[in-house]
């Protein structure tokens, strides 16, 4: 008999005989009720607490932002993927600048050495964020694969203002999660970190050090929602 | 504090007292984990304030349950699934058949490096040891596995594997293996923790993770983690493998929400950690990262023995948070190593007992006070100390002995005084005789009696018994009550 026979067959023949399934109430991790502003608030004040950067952004001039993002940051080489609408905007509002533009829809074994040392921020959408724990829930894409938002030391996620929901289970319920996963999902809840060394708490241990969520708003008044910008 | 001696040092879990005792002993381990338990406790309790922690842990019990009673269907979910996603599924009876599988997928790549994202279950089946055996270097990447292993000791915590290690010896471990300078800076020693492990990741040909949630529904491997390894264990090598106990499944993606917020929160007291990476399958032709093979082991080694009996079953629920020993003042004091198991803590007294056999481990069920803080903490709510109890039972052959070494823990003398003891408690008159004359000899009792009396005073029978004095207490009523006093016996007792 394989393995796994004698395993199945040693859990099918249990000794106190078959088990009963119990039901499950989901109440608790779901029905939040918040309101766009209390969501934002939220999720803002959740992810900085464990070392996220948030600003606020509009639609039309967030690629301003991004700029001088890069500028203050000292950032030279800047990977992002093409067709998404976020990486086609910031293509076209970089080209003319200092910050030259690494493309990521290579294969990674063509230019793996590169993406470790030599590239200095990595720029991604995201499918939405969650609220109670202050989240980014990604689909890596051929566009934007993977290691986008592992490698580099900077990652600059962007975020549309109306695409956070309350909880975890709510964005898998209302997206269907279930229903087809992608070959990689993540939430991100800040730059990578660790605590190993006596409970002090260090930034960047082999993710990005810093996280910085550009947060688009519709119109023109980046603070409305509540935010500084 | 100089730093730990290299060269590997051995703990076992026969040697429990020993190695309790010289734990007790050695002031830097005592403060080591009482102010790092200290700060876990306050984390945690500060994390859960605005929850309704009980229905939160409520449904945690009945998610793992209700996967529990489907576990086999399950299993075969999972691995239709998974197969259809791309990913091979393999299964081990033991932590060797696992060892075996792992090193023949290693040598059929001509793997010569391997890098390791935490993986508890592959610390339970010694998985380096056997690859390094094969000529197959095995590097864990979790800073605080890292320097254990550069320390050549075993994890003390199946969350903060270097917990017992302080700034000073993690700056001599990094200084005296890895070459840098010497120094106490935290920021600079992880930084240059990154980038030696960065080129370990880009050099290797396999990696290995564990697994904290496995999805069956959807196919999908959940891991949970802040530092970022995990990502890169599972996305840079070429293969990646998963490793995960046959416990680890769940039912449906909607499961892992509260679970994984019942994780988080009881581990490290965080709302979230910073990644939870859920991997359905490998690389597809038109992605242009992630590994091209991924493959998950399927691990029994005594699990299966563990589901037949219904109430050791609730062992199989537990998320491997870590809580339990968190809040254990036992654990606390004496420190991961003494345990001289994978799993150390309350958990690990429950749960190594299976895997090794109570003829190893018979002191570890006994290493609790009983206080309940195990129990009250579970996420899922596993009745520990009950389980602890029945351990017990089992060590000394009184339980059902569905546990591998049952009766380990029995002697002939410890047998016959129970017995003994029975037959008097239920023999009144032999037993009022008895004590009695135990009563009247008491001086001759004996001040030293074995271990107990090491940190205790011997206990003495009393000059006169529990029913003597109740008799005598009631007569003086009765006399009170003769004379017609009927206002108590305190009226009675001061006199006239």
């Amino acid at each position: 008999m394989s393995a796994r026979e004698t395993i199945l067959k040693r859990l099918r023949e249990r000794a106190d005989g078959p088990l009963t399934a119990p039901e499950s109430d989901f109440a608790v991790v779901t029905g939040r009720d918040w309101s766009a502003e209390e969501r934002l608030a939220r999720f803002e004040r959740l992810i900085t607490s464990v070392h996220g950067e948030v600003v606020h952004v509009t639609r039309d001039d967030w690629t301003r932002a991004l700029a001088k993002l890069l500028s203050d940051r000292g950032v030279n080489r800047l990977a992002l993927g093409r067709e998404h609408p976020v990486a086609a905007e910031a293509r076209a509002a970089l080209v003319d600048t200092e910050v030259e533009l690494v493309d990521v829809d290579r294969d990674i074994e063509t230019w793996q050495r590169e993406q470790f040392d030599r590239v200095d921020a990595g720029l991604t959408s995201v499918g939405g964020a969650i609220a109670e724990t202050g989240s980014l829930w990604l689909w890596p894409t051929p566009d934007e694969p993977r290691r986008l938002s592992l490698v580099p030391p900077v990652h600059i996620a962007v975020l549309e203002a109306d695409a956070i929901e309350d909880t975890f289970f709510d964005v898998i319920e209302s997206r269907g999660w279930a229903g087809g996963m992608p070959t990689n999902a993540l939430l991100i809840s800040g730059p990578s970190k660790t605590a190993d060394i006596e409970q002090t708490l260090a930034y960047g241990v082999h993710g990005p050090r810093e996280l910085i969520v550009l947060v688009r708003h519709a119109g023109a008044a980046a603070g409305d929602a509540g935010g500084t910008a | 504090m100089s730093v730990p001696t290299p060269g590997v040092q051995t703990y076992t879990p026969r040697e429990f007292h020993r190695q309790a005792h010289d734990a007790l002993g050695n002031p830097q381990i005592r403060a080591n984990f009482r102010s790092a338990m200290d700060g876990l406790m306050a984390k945690r309790r500060d994390v859960f304030g605005d929850w309704d922690l009980e229905a939160l842990r409520e449904l945690g019990a009945n998610i793992r349950l209700r996967a529990l009673a489907k576990l086999p269907d399950l299993l075969e979910q999972l691995e239709t699934n998974c197969q259809a996603n791309g990913i091979r599924v393999h299964w081990a009876e033991d932590g060797e058949q696992a060892c075996r599988i792992i090193r023949e997928l290693c040598e059929a790549r001509e793997a010569k490096a391997v890098i390791k994202g935490k993986s508890m279950v592959t610390e339970e089946m010694h998985l380096n040891a056997h690859l390094e055996a094969a000529g197959i270097e095995a590097l864990e990447s979790d800073l605080g596995e890292y320097l254990v292993q550069l320390n050549e000791q075993t994890p003390s915590h199946i969350i903060m594997p270097a917990i017992h290690l302080n700034t000073d010896e993690i700056a001599g471990i990094m200084h005296d293996k890895t070459g840098i300078e010497r120094t106490r800076d935290v920021d600079t020693m992880t930084a240059a923790a990154r980038s030696q492990l960065r080129e370990r990741f880009m050099s290797a040909d396999v990696g290995i993770s564990g697994v904290n949630f496995a999805v069956a529904e959807t196919g999908t491997l959940c891991l949970v983690e802040n530092e970022g390894n995990g990502r890169m264990t599972t996305t840079v090598p070429p293969v990646h493998i998963a490793v995960t106990g046959i416990e680890k499944v769940v039912e449906q993606l909607r499961d892992v929400p509260p679970l994984y917020a019942l994780l988080s929160r009881s581990a490290t007291g965080q709302h979230v950690t910073t990644y939870f990476n859920m991997i359905s399958a490998p690389r597809q032709s038109d992605e242009h990262d992630g590994p091209e093979e991924v493959h998950l082991v399927l691990v029994d080694n005594g699990r299966s023995n563990i589901y037949q009996d219904d109430e050791l079953l609730d062992t199989l629920r537990c998320i491997r948070c870590g809580a339990c020993m968190n809040h254990c003042p036992v654990y606390t004091r004496v420190g991961g190593h003494t345990y001289g198991t994978t799993y150390p803590g309350p958990i690990g007294s429950i749960l190594m007992p299976h895997l090794m056999g109570l003829e190893e481990t018979k002191d570890l069920p006994t290493a609790s006070s009983l206080c309940g803080a195990c129990g009250e903490v579970c996420p899922v709510k596993i009745p520990i100390p009950d389980l602890l109890v029945r351990l017990r039972q089992e060590s000394v052959g009184e339980g059902r002995g569905n546990v591998p070494g049952a009766g380990a823990k029995r002697t002939r003398k410890e047998a016959a005084a129970w017995k003994g003891f029975q037959w008097l408690a239920t023999h009144p008159a032999a037993w009022r005789g008895g004590t009695a004359v135990a009563g009247k000899l008491r001086a001759l009792a004996p001040s030293r009696l074995g271990v107990w009396t090491d940190h205790r005073s011997a206990p003495k029978p009393a000059g006169t018994t529990l029913h003597a004095l109740v008799k005598r207490h009631r007569a003086g009523k009765d006399a009170d009550q003769d004379t017609g006093n009927t206002t108590g016996n305190t009226k009675g007792d001061n006199g006239s």
